[in-house]
């Protein structure tokens, strides 16, 4: 094969490719980040983007919580606003995630994506940079979130903020994949508003991060266990409630054990889970639109 | 340019693109060869449907080909798409660009997606900046900018990583005239400069004047491929009017002198001939008649393309005129 190396491309500016320099591997690895620092860019540029998905959880978290408070009781001296946070933060990483990662049927519609597609990198590289770069922005914002623990009452004790940090990049990472699975089937805007709320809302509501899922009837019980963001939230409240001195009657309302078959399921295997879950459906994504787009 | 044997850009044989529609199988493609050298500006002309696009899309590595092969830079379009890929620049008919990021942070994208250094990248962003005359808008966000900005913006992202073939997919589509001539300033500016091939395909005729050659597509086949003067003069004669003091006997003379019957129209003599610059001073110095004024008409590409499509472009436009040419996807 002819190449033409030896003459360069532009008289004034010859620039060398280095095609064969860089690694395939660092070179997609690159790709990725630079793709996740494309929605780092776009979400740190959209001020109102930023400002109405914090002002959701706040309504969860003070409004409702407040307006139910009065008549849930949790068995003890916790507070429905306490019990309800970790919930509402769970949620609020739902939304800006999932929004994100169907946001890729935003860069189909409007062009930019041929502009990635046509670049020297792979679709894989593609389909995790934007997963990556939207469970970085959905949980950065939630930090601003976690800065209010103390305003129901949770203590701010450095290991419970990062292991909320931690199952808030895993929920995350989760519904940016879901999104972007569901963004390489829906091709047009219209379509995926709808589309991407019938898929929040009923998440959102059988994860448990409204209510507890103890003495729940049997199809609800089903339904949440089958829900892949209850892994997310019923760690988060463990993590949450454990830091506070729960009597017993709390700890079985408000903390119920999740179990499959009678199998209590510790929450390194919940978390995991949710991991295993999150490398298939963005694998699935990345696989469907190698072939589709 | 050197006297050695040009290097081909681009290299096609028998390049083939069917598909399933249905039961049957449509051709968009029908084993087209192509040469293009390395270096020249290469007009891709043909009405909507023709399989220009879907050739484009086989050359740029979007598609895949059914039967037959592509070089481009010097590389396979499938078995070295990523080699391909590195050396080629993109301006889609459809607009391409982040509108929510600035003209430098879409150019920085691009910048890493294909692996530039920090250094190179910087220097390219503010040499491609320069050249489309962005350079003051560079931190501007892209939402801002008019539709013929955003156009000079993606040629410039299309060069910033020194591509050695730049495909314009209807550069000018929806640009008003000042517009389009700036583009195409741009782009004689860029080959003055560079050894860059350019494959462009355009509607507008008058543009593809500006190409070294000119490749006709119809029905998924190359019709006609030669240099624009060439198909011009081989589809037919020039024209030559005059405003004669005494048409009489200009007709007359005509006839003696050159052995073809002139006509009249509107108050003008005109006579068809091969090559009517070259006959143009016999008249002044043989015809003895005072010759008032006189124009000659070369035979345009329009007609070139009317003869060589039965359609002339505006036609062949046809149905999707009404479309807005950013909303015309391709897909």
């Amino acid at each position: 094969m002819t190449t033409r190396d030896t003459a360069p491309v532009e008289v004034a500016a010859p620039i060398d490719l280095l095609p064969e320099v860089r690694s395939d591997m660092s070179h997609q690895l690159r790709a990725t980040w630079v793709v996740t620092r494309r929605e780092l860019l776009r979400f740190k540029q959209d001020k109102a983007r930023m400002v109405t998905m914090l002002l959701q959880p706040l309504l969860f978290i003070f409004v409702m919580g407040t307006g139910l408070g009065s008549i849930v009781d949790t068995g003890g001296g916790t507070s429905f606003r306490t019990f309800l946070f970790p919930g509402v933060l769970a949620t609020s990483v739902l939304f800006t995630a999932a929004f994100a990662g169907i946001s890729l049927v935003w860069d189909r519609e409007f062009g930019f994506l041929r502009e990635m597609m046509v670049a020297p990198i792979s679709r894989a590289s593609i389909i995790w940079g934007k997963c990556l770069g939207g469970a970085i922005v959905a949980t950065g914002q939630s930090l601003v979130l976690i800065a209010l623990l103390g305003t129901v009452g949770i203590p701010y004790s450095p290991v419970l903020i990062v292991e909320l940090i931690v199952c808030l990049f895993f929920g995350a990472l989760l519904l940016t994949g879901l999104g972007v699975l569901l963004s390489t089937r829906i091709k047009t805007i219209q379509a995926a508003m709808p589309v991407s709320q019938l898929l929040i809302m009923p998440m959102m509501f059988l994860s448990g991060s409204l209510f507890p899922i103890a003495g729940l009837p049997a199809w609800l019980a089903v339904l949440t266990r089958l829900n892949p963001l209850t892994y997310v939230v019923q760690p988060m409240r463990h993590f949450t409630l454990d830091s506070l001195s729960l009597t017993a009657a709390e700890q079985e309302r408000l903390l119920p054990v999740i179990t499959w078959f009678g199998w209590p399921v510790p929450l390194g295997v919940q978390l995991l889970t949710v991991a295993a879950i999150t490398l298939g459906l963005v694998s699935l994504a990345a696989k469907i639109f190698k072939t589709t787009e | 340019m050197s006297n050695t044997v040009r290097e081909l850009a681009i290299e096609v044989a028998g390049l083939t693109k069917t598909y399933k529609s249905g039961d049957s199988t449509v051709e968009a493609v029908r084993g087209i060869d192509l040469r293009v050298e390395a270096g020249q500006t290469y007009g891709f002309l043909g009405p909507n449907g023709a399989g220009k696009s879907t050739t484009i899309e086989m050359l740029c590595t979007i598609r895949n080909p059914t039967a037959g092969s592509a070089r481009v830079a010097g590389f396979d379009v499938v078995r070295e798409r990523d080699q391909v890929r590195r050396r080629i620049g993109l301006v889609f008919q459809q607009q391409t660009l982040d509108l929510q990021l600035t003209a430098e942070q879409n150019l920085r994208f691009h910048a890493d997606l294909y692996g530039l250094s920090r250094t190179d990248a910087e220097r390219r962003i503010d040499e491609v900046l320069e050249m489309v005359a962005l350079s003051d808008r560079r931190s501007d966000m892209v939402m801002k900018f008019s539709g013929g900005m955003k156009r000079r913006l993606e040629i410039a992202r299309g060069l910033v990583h020194a591509p050695q073939v730049l495909f314009l997919d209807e550069p000018t589509i929806g640009l008003d005239p000042q517009t389009r001539a700036a583009i195409w300033d741009y782009l004689h500016d860029l080959r003055q400069r560079t050894e860059i091939t350019v494959f462009v395909t355009t509607h507008y005729m008058d543009e593809a004047e500006h190409c070294d050659r000119i490749a006709i597509m119809d029905n998924g086949e190359i019709a006609v491929e030669d240099t624009p003067e060439a198909l011009k003069s081989s589809i037919g004669t020039d024209r030559i009017a005059l405003r004669t003091d005494d048409d009489e006997l200009a007709i007359a003379r005509i006839r003696e002198l050159l052995g073809v019957e002139p006509g009249v129209h509107e108050g003008q003599v005109t006579i068809a001939v091969p090559e009517g610059a070259e006959v143009v001073p016999r008249l002044f110095t043989e015809l003895g008649v005072h010759i008032r004024s006189v124009t000659v008409t070369r035979p345009s590409l329009d007609d070139v393309f009317l003869t060589y499509t039965g359609r002339t472009i505006r036609d062949s436009e046809g149905p999707q005129k009404s479309v807005p040419p950013f909303a015309a996807g391709r897909r």
